[in-house]
């Protein structure tokens, strides 16, 4: 069946492109169905499909799912807004840059995940801790990447604004933060993927609400295939989300091709 | 009568203190007067430091030894009286033509209409009528530089300083580049200070001709370039063929000196 919206080109690439995903998800089925792999371990895809559905009529995987988003993006767009502007800072002022670039080369490789009972007995069990943990964790990336772009800035730009009137904070804000922007927008993505992270294991481990939390309730309780159900949308919503971030990073950087 | 001098540089030394390795000093004793409305090339083989100089003069540079003066005051940092047009264009590669036109233009308190209506008159001028929303990386060299000369040419600024401008183009396009830029400063008669390593540029386009020595940079002598170019066929004739034979062979023994100098 074609659509004629489609052209068959495109409809043939997407095919294509997602072949790999839908052989997986015939193995999975079948390896479960013909007791390859007990189905305790590997419940069948279809069976997960169906918990699947009963999770989302009985709202539990939208008020987990919400919570956890909430926190996600609270956290990660402090880690933006902190860390961009901390990267910055420091590519315009030496002294900043003596004081803090030690201590973030110093955090940069720690396992953040380490900061889960650190965060927790600062703020609790509830969303503060986890924003708190996603924006630590975060913010480092986004902080190199601010960093390297803007020092990266050229100074002919830097010189041309200048002359052509731009006071200093005037220059800052039109050649060093676009010029950082392809860096930072880098450390971004590498952020976005952490926050993902740092989301479940925190709610794993410490949680009411969530993803994670759920994820550790059901597979407490022996309901694997709504286990697996919440696992696979955490991992659907991850990949949804980057893929949105790259097309919109495309946008922002058309300039450059 | 000629104008009086515009810019006055003094006993101007530069040195560079790279992060590894020893100081260099590129600029030794420079003084130079460059008179209002006059095309002055800076020439001198590569290395001899007439960027720094021409930097100094822009305020990007901090004056350390001597002193520059800009209408009789000394310079404190850039400004749009000194417009610049480097060799790598130096456009804003996220912002589009019309957008980088207007840079100059914003900084500025005009009413947007007349920004718009000038930026557009100086887009017409180098000729890029219908690439106002093209990105620089959708340019080619020669209409970048045209672009980045519009920029600088915008906000009017009463002196122009150009860094090898035309270094970037293929022969071609920078011919005609260099007929263009002529036929601009007849008609807006800026202050231009024009740093180029090539002679006959340097003939064509200026009417003094300040040559350097290779490294330290100094003035080593000025040469009067002024004849009549209005024809075409200019570069042919014995007038600019001989003054071009004058120079190369000023030229030459620095050229020669600064090309030892890289030796280890």
């Amino acid at each position: 069946m074609s659509n004629p919206l489609v052209p068959k080109a495109l409809a043939s690439s997407i095919v294509a492109r997602y072949a790999p995903l839908l052989i997986l998800a015939l193995a999975w089925e079948a390896a479960s169905r013909l007791h390859l792999v007990s189905s305790l371990a590997l419940p069948p895809l279809t069976d997960v499909a169906l918990a699947w559905g009963e999770l989302v009529q009985s709202g539990e995987l939208v008020t987990n799912g919400l919570s956890s988003l909430y926190r996600a993006g609270a956290g990660l767009a402090l880690a933006i807004i902190v860390g961009g502007a901390l990267g910055i800072f420091m590519a315009i002022s030496r002294p900043t840059n003596a004081m803090l670039g030690p201590l973030v080369e110093l955090f940069y490789p720690m396992p953040k995940s380490a900061l889960i009972p650190v965060t927790v007995l600062w703020l609790g069990f509830g969303d503060g801790s986890k924003i708190l943990l996603i924006f630590l964790g975060c913010m480092l990336p986004v902080t190199i990447g601010a960093y390297n772009g803007a020092r990266g800035s050229d100074r002919h730009l830097i010189w041309s604004a200048r002359s052509m009137g731009a006071h200093r904070l005037r220059m800052i804000w039109d050649v060093m933060v676009p010029s950082a922007l392809p860096e930072l927008l880098n450390g971004v993505r590498t952020a976005l993927a952490l926050s993902f992270i740092l989301l479940v294991s925190s709610e794993l481990i410490v949680a009411r609400q969530g993803f994670g939390y759920l994820i550790g309730y059901l597979g407490a309780n022996g309901s694997y295939e709504a286990m697996f159900a919440v696992v696979l949308t955490v991992a659907f919503i991850g990949f949804l989300a980057d893929r949105i971030y790259q097309s919109m990073v495309a946008r922002v950087l058309r300039w450059r091709e | 009568m000629r104008d009086p001098a515009q810019i006055i540089v003094q006993g101007v030394c530069h040195c560079y203190r790279p992060a590894v390795g020893r100081e260099v000093l590129a600029l030794e004793n420079v003084s130079l007067d460059v008179r209002e409305r006059e095309f002055l090339a800076l020439l001198g083989p590569s290395g001899c430091g007439k960027s720094t100089l021409l930097y100094l003069i822009g305020g990007f540079l901090p004056i350390e030894t001597g002193k520059i003066l800009v209408d009789g005051r000394p310079i404190a940092g850039p400004g749009p009286d000194r417009g610049i047009v480097f060799q790598n264009f130096a456009l804003f590669p996220w912002k589009t033509v019309r957008k980088n036109v207007l840079y100059g233009l914003e900084r500025q308190a005009l009413p947007r209409q007349e920004r718009e209506t000038r930026a557009q008159a100086f887009i017409d001028l180098v000729g890029l009528t219908g690439f106002e929303e093209s990105y620089p990386s959708q340019l080619s060299g020669g209409m970048k530089q045209r672009a980045a000369i519009a920029r600088t040419l915008a906000f009017d600024p009463r002196m122009l300083l150009m860094d090898e401008p035309f270094g970037a183009l293929d022969a071609q396009t920078r011919s005609l580049m260099q007929s263009e830029l002529l036929a601009i400063w007849e008609k807006t008669r800026k202050t231009v200070i024009f740093v180029t390593h090539d002679v006959h540029e340097a003939v064509y386009l200026a009417e003094r001709v300040a040559v350097m020595s290779a490294r330290p940079g100094r003035i080593k002598t000025i040469v009067d370039t002024r004849f009549d170019k209005s024809d075409s066929e200019v570069r042919r004739t014995r007038t600019f063929v001989d003054k071009v034979d004058e120079i190369w062979n000023l030229v030459r023994d620095e050229a020669i000196k600064a090309l030892e100098k890289r030796q280890p």
